[in-house]
C-alpha cells in the first residue's frame, strides 16, 4: 500500500517533463492529455513524442508507441493470474496495466496485497501522471522556445533515463549499443523516425533467433524506473523466487 | 493537426488492446517463452534507439551537438542514482548551458 503511494507520487512527477516535451514537439495541450489519459503508458507516450519531435510523421509515432506496448501484454497475463479480476474491471485493470503497477504488485507475498498494490500504484499513477501532464503542458507552453530552455537535451536525458534500470548484464547492453548503432546509420537513408522501426526490427529479430539462451536481465517484469522516494526502492526489488519460470539468474549484473 | 490526432487516438486504442490481450488470452499463449523474450528485448532496442535519435538525428542527417552533452549529463546522472527528474532537468540544463557557451 505505502509502495503503491510512494511510486505512484516519484512517477507522477515526471508526467512534468512528458508535458513539457509533449507541447515541445509540437503537439498541442488536448493531445498531449489525449495520450496520457488514454494510451497511459509513459514509454508509448515518450517514443510518440519523440518520433514527433524528431521531425517523423504520425505513422511512424505511432508505430513506434505501439511496439513499445507489446511489453503491456505481458504483464497483463501475470496480473490477471495473480487478481482473477472480475469481468467488468477488467478493462479498468487493463488500463492501469503498465510497469509500476505491475511491479508493485509482483513485490507483494500476499494476494490480498498484490491486489490492494496494484490498484494504489495503478490508479494513483494514472491521477498523479495526468495531472502532472497537464502542469508540464502548461509548463513547456509557457516558456518558448524549447532549444534554448535545453528541451532536446532533457527528451535524451528522459529516454536514457527509461532505459538505464534495463541495462542489467551484458546482453541487454549489446542489444541496446546495437539498436543504437542501427539507429544512427539509418538515419540519413530514411525518412525521420523509420530508423526506430529497423532498429525494433533488428531487437525482435534478436529476440526470436536468441531465443533459449540464459534470459538474464531481460525478464519484463522488472521495477523499470527506480522508486525515488526513501525505502520503497528496495522494497520494489523483486526477489529472485518470483521471476518466474526462467531460474536463478548469472552473477554477473552491472 | 488533424492528421496527428488520428494517430494519436489509433495508438491509444490498440495501446489499450495491447493491455486487454494480456488480461484475456489464455496465459500459456503468452507466456511463451519465445514471445516473452521478444517483447523484453524490443523494449531495450527501442529505447535505446530513441536514445540515440533524440540524440544525434536532425531530420535526416546525423548532427553532433549540445545533445551530446545532455547524453553525458545524464548518464553521469543516473550513475549517481538520481532520480527520473532530476536526471532530465540535468540533461536540459546541460543542453542549454553548452548553447549559452557557444560550444554546442
Amino acid at each position: 500500500m505505502r509502495i503503491g503511494a510512494a511510486i505512484s507520487v516519484a512517477t507522477g512527477l515526471y508526467g512534468i517533463s512528458f508535458g513539457a516535451l509533449a507541447i515541445a514537439a509540437g503537439l498541442s495541450v488536448a493531445q498531449t492529455m489525449a495520450l496520457s489519459l488514454l494510451m497511459f503508458t509513459g514509454g508509448s507516450q515518450f517514443a510518440f513524442i519523440g518520433v514527433i519531435s524528431g521531425g517523423g510523421t504520425g505513422s511512424a509515432a505511432f508505430g513506434a508507441a505501439a511496439l513499445l506496448g507489446l511489453r503491456n501484454a505481458v504483464y497483463g497475463t501475470q496480473i490477471n493470474r495473480m487478481l482473477r479480476t472480475p469481468w467488468p474491471l477488467k478493462l479498468a485493470a487493463a488500463h492501469v496495466t503498465i510497469d509500476e503497477s505491475t511491479a508493485t504488485a509482483v513485490g507483494q507475498e500476499d494476494p490480498a496485497e498484490q491486489r490492494r498494490g496494484f490498484w494504489v500504484a495503478g490508479i494513483g499513477v494514472f491521477a498523479l501522471w495526468n495531472l502532472f501532464t497537464l502542469v508540464g503542458a502548461f509548463l513547456g507552453g509557457a516558456i518558448g522556445d524549447p532549444a534554448r530552455w535545453g528541451l532536446d537535451g532533457a527528451a535524451v536525458a528522459a529516454f536514457l533515463g527509461l532505459l538505464w534500470p534495463r541495462l542489467k548484464g551484458r546482453e541487454p547492453v549489446a542489444i541496446a549499443v546495437v539498436c543504437a548503432l542501427v539507429t544512427v546509420l539509418a538515419v540519413p537513408f530514411l525518412p525521420p523516425g523509420i530508423p526506430i522501426l529497423v532498429a525494433g526490427l533488428v531487437a525482435a529479430v534478436w529476440g526470436w533467433i536468441s531465443h533459449g539462451r540464459a534470459d538474464e536481465g531481460l525478464e519484463p517484469d522488472l521495477d523499470p524506473y527506480r522508486a525515488d522516494g526513501p525505502g520503497p526502492a528496495a522494497a520494489t526489488e523483486i526477489p529472485d523466487d518470483r521471476r518466474g519460470p526462467r531460474g536463478p539468474r548469472s552473477g554477473d549484473r552491472t | 493537426m488533424s492528421g496527428l490526432w488520428f494517430w494519436i487516438l489509433l495508438g491509444c486504442v490498440v495501446a489499450l488492446a495491447t493491455k486487454l490481450v494480456g488480461h484475456l488470452v489464455p496465459a500459456r499463449l503468452l507466456e511463451d517463452e519465445r514471445a516473452t523474450r521478444v517483447a523484453g528485448v524490443l523494449t531495450i532496442g527501442l529505447l535505446a534507439s530513441l536514445v540515440a535519435m533524440n540524440t544525434v538525428s536532425s531530420g535526416q542527417e546525423v548532427v553532433l551537438d549540445a545533445r551530446l552533452g545532455a547524453l553525458v549529463a545524464a548518464a553521469l546522472a543516473l550513475m549517481l542514482r538520481a532520480p527520473f527528474l532530476v536526471v532530465v532537468i540535468v540533461g536540459a540544463a546541460a543542453a542549454a548551458l553548452l548553447r549559452l557557451t557557444g560550444l554546442g
